[in-house]
């Protein structure tokens, strides 16, 4: 399914914006099915913007959307556009999987690969044609470093991946999509499998990491959103009801929607 | 009686019946055991192991070349069978509802359910008669394709198994389709494909009638895969169709044979899996 | 949605509004006693404040708890934040009537100076705008908050007049000194229960509206 980029035939850079991730218009479909309607929002670059709303409102639709990982649902479409640095990602001649490689993801349930820890870390690498083990070595600690597992692992790169705790996989998953060095990084829902104190670890890893990456991330935890994020998206039934700084969401929204929801007293 | 008391009753007696039920479904099995571990095991000598049959009429002599020419018949099927079976699983797999597909796993199906006779006449008719000689690449080409729809069924099944987390995952880091289907889903299902394997090899090295009219029979060592080889199976049926008392014995010691290589291929089997399961445990 | 903390959030609400009753108590009986010169009175406003301390750690107390336990946000944080900034608020407002009490008490050993005129009407506009800065609390009424606090400027003209007309006393007669310097702490006492007013309608407008307006450059005025 991958394409290669035709310089000539790609999407002409649209308006200014300085939003890393800009949507403008944005409707999914399963089948006959809308399940977006007309998202408009605009991510900035190296911050964490947190996707909140009920179960079913769209919010990983959404996500998956940004890298195009609804592509592999057979009934998927989409229109509207969802513009990365310039470039409409749904605009004709888009390499897919260039764009997986600057659109990392970390998923709900970790999801590590039945190899070791490195060569889990390694894959991403491999794939894009790196083999010297010098380079590999490298960026595979690198990665374990940034995603906050190196220490623990650095004695045993060469054991299984399935010998890590739920949490150590789930940063793993983390390093293994940090090793391509993307510049945006999506999580769908990344601590909800978690006990407490991994939770708190991914969280302040997330906090560390958005210097440096563009973060998106779902979740169904409103005060994992407060502590975390510096912009909030406020879903409901497919519909962006409010987006703004995570502040004003949560001390004084717009919205009598988003203020029930992030109230509780939504139901 | 009380409702406790004969509701236990019922209980016991059900148990009681499966118990019967158990030992009359092992009783045959302990009995082909005992029956050949017997006559078998006392026939065993190093001469089986060592020496070719010797012609009529003189005792003695061994079943040598009919163990290395099972050996290498399975060898065989399992070189034809695997590629194309794997192969076809994976298909199978990644487009489950294409009729294209269907009509694949139709044909499986029959393929399995074809008597094993009629899978060795093909072979004859394919690779015998154009070259008009007995080969081994024959008795491999009639047994690869008696193992085919195990392996590909196998293989299709287990790769469903894997969860669809993992293609995700390698997708997302820029894998193309097929990447992700060679590199992260087929290595993971592996100690399954490679039961599937195994199983389907154990089964197929335990067949006769294929082999008559392909590999024939050959009292000598073989030279070359286009000539006729030994194998066990049948050897145990020339020699236990004979009036000879000597080669009665042998057949017994070459059923015996047979029973534990496949013995040994189930335990390979188990050892593998589990190894390779310590890799893959989520 | 009906949740089990908004039966908390209601029983706070109720806590305040009757410390704030029994502040307004207060202060109506520490005018009573300043007009009356009732000596008693001033006693007994003395002796209840205890009462509305303790109602303020009630208050403290069931709030803490509502915030460990609810995770307040929006609407519920901004209510939680107002709670905490008000109770303290109400509270030195009837330390402010205590005190008014205590120099009551005192000036009754001796003679009135001269009739007041000034502070009575200080002591009423104090009043009244305590009272109307519970009531924008209770409804929610961030336009009566707003016309509370810009009454501020004229309790701070009254207080000053107020101060002018007792320097003179002092002036004329050293003998007025002691009493014409109790009567400007009175003065004063009420001054700062309008500033306490002022400083509760603040936050009713931040409750309400979300706007914080402390210490705002230019006064708001609807």
């Amino acid at each position: 399914m991958s394409v290669t980029i035709d310089m000539e035939r790609m999407a002409p850079p649209l308006e200014e914006s300085a939003a890393k991730i800009s949507v403008r218009n944005f409707d999914f479909y399963y089948g006959d099915a809308k399940v977006l309607h007309g998202i408009s929002l605009e991510i900035p670059d190296r911050q964490v913007t947190a996707l909140i709303g009920p179960s079913g409102c769209g919010k990983s639709t959404f996500i998956r959307s940004i890298n195009r990982m609804n592509d592999i649902i057979p009934e998927a479409r989409a229109t509207g556009s969802i513009i990365i640095d310039g470039r409409d990602i749904y605009g004709p001649g888009t390499d897919v999987v260039a764009l997986r490689r600057r659109v990392g993801m970390v998923f709900q349930k970790s999801n590590p690969f039945p190899k070791s820890i490195y060569d889990n870390v390694a894959y991403g690498l491999r794939i894009g044609g790196m083999r010297r083990k010098r380079d590999l070595d490298a960026v595979v600690e690198k990665s374990l470093v940034r995603a906050a597992l190196w220490d623990e692992v650095k004695d045993r790169l060469h054991a299984s991946a399935f010998a890590l705790s739920g949490g150590q996989q789930q940063r793993l998953c983390i390093a293994r999509a940090l090793a391509v060095d993307p510049e945006i990084v999506l999580m769908d829902e990344p601590a909800s499998a978690l006990d407490p104190i991994a939770t708190t670890k991914i969280e302040e890893l997330i906090w560390e990491l958005k210097s440096n990456y563009t973060i998106v991330i779902v979740t169904h935890n409103m005060q994992q959103a407060a502590r975390v994020s510096d912009r909030t998206a406020f879903f409901m039934l497919g519909r962006l009801v409010e987006s703004g700084d995570t502040r004003n969401i949560f001390m004084n929204p717009q919205e009598k929607m988003t203020e029930d929801y992030v109230t509780g007293r939504f139901g | 009686m009380t409702y406790a008391v004969r509701r236990r009753t019922i209980s016991k007696v059900a148990e009681s019946l499966c118990a019967v039920a158990v030992v009359l479904a092992l009783l045959p099995l302990v009995l082909i055991l005992g029956y050949v571990i017997a006559h078998g095991l006392t026939a065993l000598n190093w001469a089986f192991f060592t020496q070719t049959p010797k012609p009529v009429g003189e005792t003695g002599g061994g079943m040598a070349n009919a163990i290395v020419g099972t050996l290498v018949l399975i060898g065989l099927a399992a070189l034809f069978a695997v590629p194309v079976g794997c192969i076809c699983g994976i298909h199978l797999a990644e487009y489950p509802t294409s009729r294209f597909s269907a009509l694949v796993r139709f044909a499986a199906d029959v393929l399995n359910g074809v008597p094993s006779i009629v899978i060795g006449i093909f072979a004859y008719g394919i690779v015998v008669l154009p070259v008009k000689r007995f080969s081994a690449l024959a008795g491999g080409v009639a047994l690869g394709l008696l193992m085919i729809p195990i392996v590909v069924r196998t293989t299709e099944e287990l790769l469903r198994l894997v969860p669809p987390g993992l293609r995700e995952g390698a997708l997302a880091l820029g894998a193309t389709r097929t990447r992700a289907v060679f590199t992260v889903i087929v290595p993971s299902a592996l100690p399954g494909i490679m039961t599937g394997v195994l199983v389907a090899t154990a089964r197929v090295a335990g067949e006769t009638a294929p082999l008559l009219f392909t590999s024939f029979n050959n009292h000598f060592w073989s030279t070359s895969l286009m000539q006729p080889i030994a194998s066990l199976t049948v050897q145990v049926f020339t020699y236990a169709i004979s009036p000879y008392e000597d080669w009665h014995r042998q057949a017994w010691a070459g059923a015996f044979l047979l029973v534990m290589i496949i013995l040994a291929l189930s335990i390979v089997a188990r050892l593998a899996i589990r190894g390779l399961e310590r890799m893959n445990r989520p | 949605m009906q949740r089990h903390f908004d039966r908390d959030i209601e029983e706070i609400k109720d806590c305040l509004l009757r410390m704030g009753a029994m502040v307004e108590d207060a202060i109506m009986q520490s005018i009573r006693g300043l007009l009356e010169r009732d000596t008693s009175l001033a006693e007994e406003v003395i002796a209840n404040d205890g009462r509305i301390d303790q109602m303020e750690l009630e208050i403290d107390r069931r709030t803490l708890e509502l915030i460990a336990k609810m995770q307040p946000a929006a609407i519920d944080l901004r209510f939680v934040a107002a709670i905490m900034k008000i109770t303290p608020d109400l509270e030195r407002i009837a330390d402010l009537a205590q005190d008014v009490c205590e120099r009551v008490i005192e000036l009754n050993r001796e003679p009135q100076i001269k009739p007041m005129t000034l502070i009575p009407r200080l002591a009423q506009e104090a009043q009244a705008m305590v009272r109307q800065a519970l009531d924008a609390f209770v409804r929610g009424d961030a336009a009566l908050a707003r016309s509370v606090i810009a009454r501020d400027d004229t309790v701070d003209q009254m207080t000053e007049q107020s101060f002018r007309e007792l320097l003179t006393y002092m002036l004329e007669d050293p003998r007025n000194i002691s009493r014409a310097i109790r009567l400007t702490f009175i003065g004063k006492y009420f001054e700062r229960m309008a500033d306490g007013a002022t400083n509760i309608c603040e936050m009713v407008v931040y409750l309400v509206e979300g706007k914080m307006i402390k210490h705002a450059a230019a006064p708001e005025h609807e």
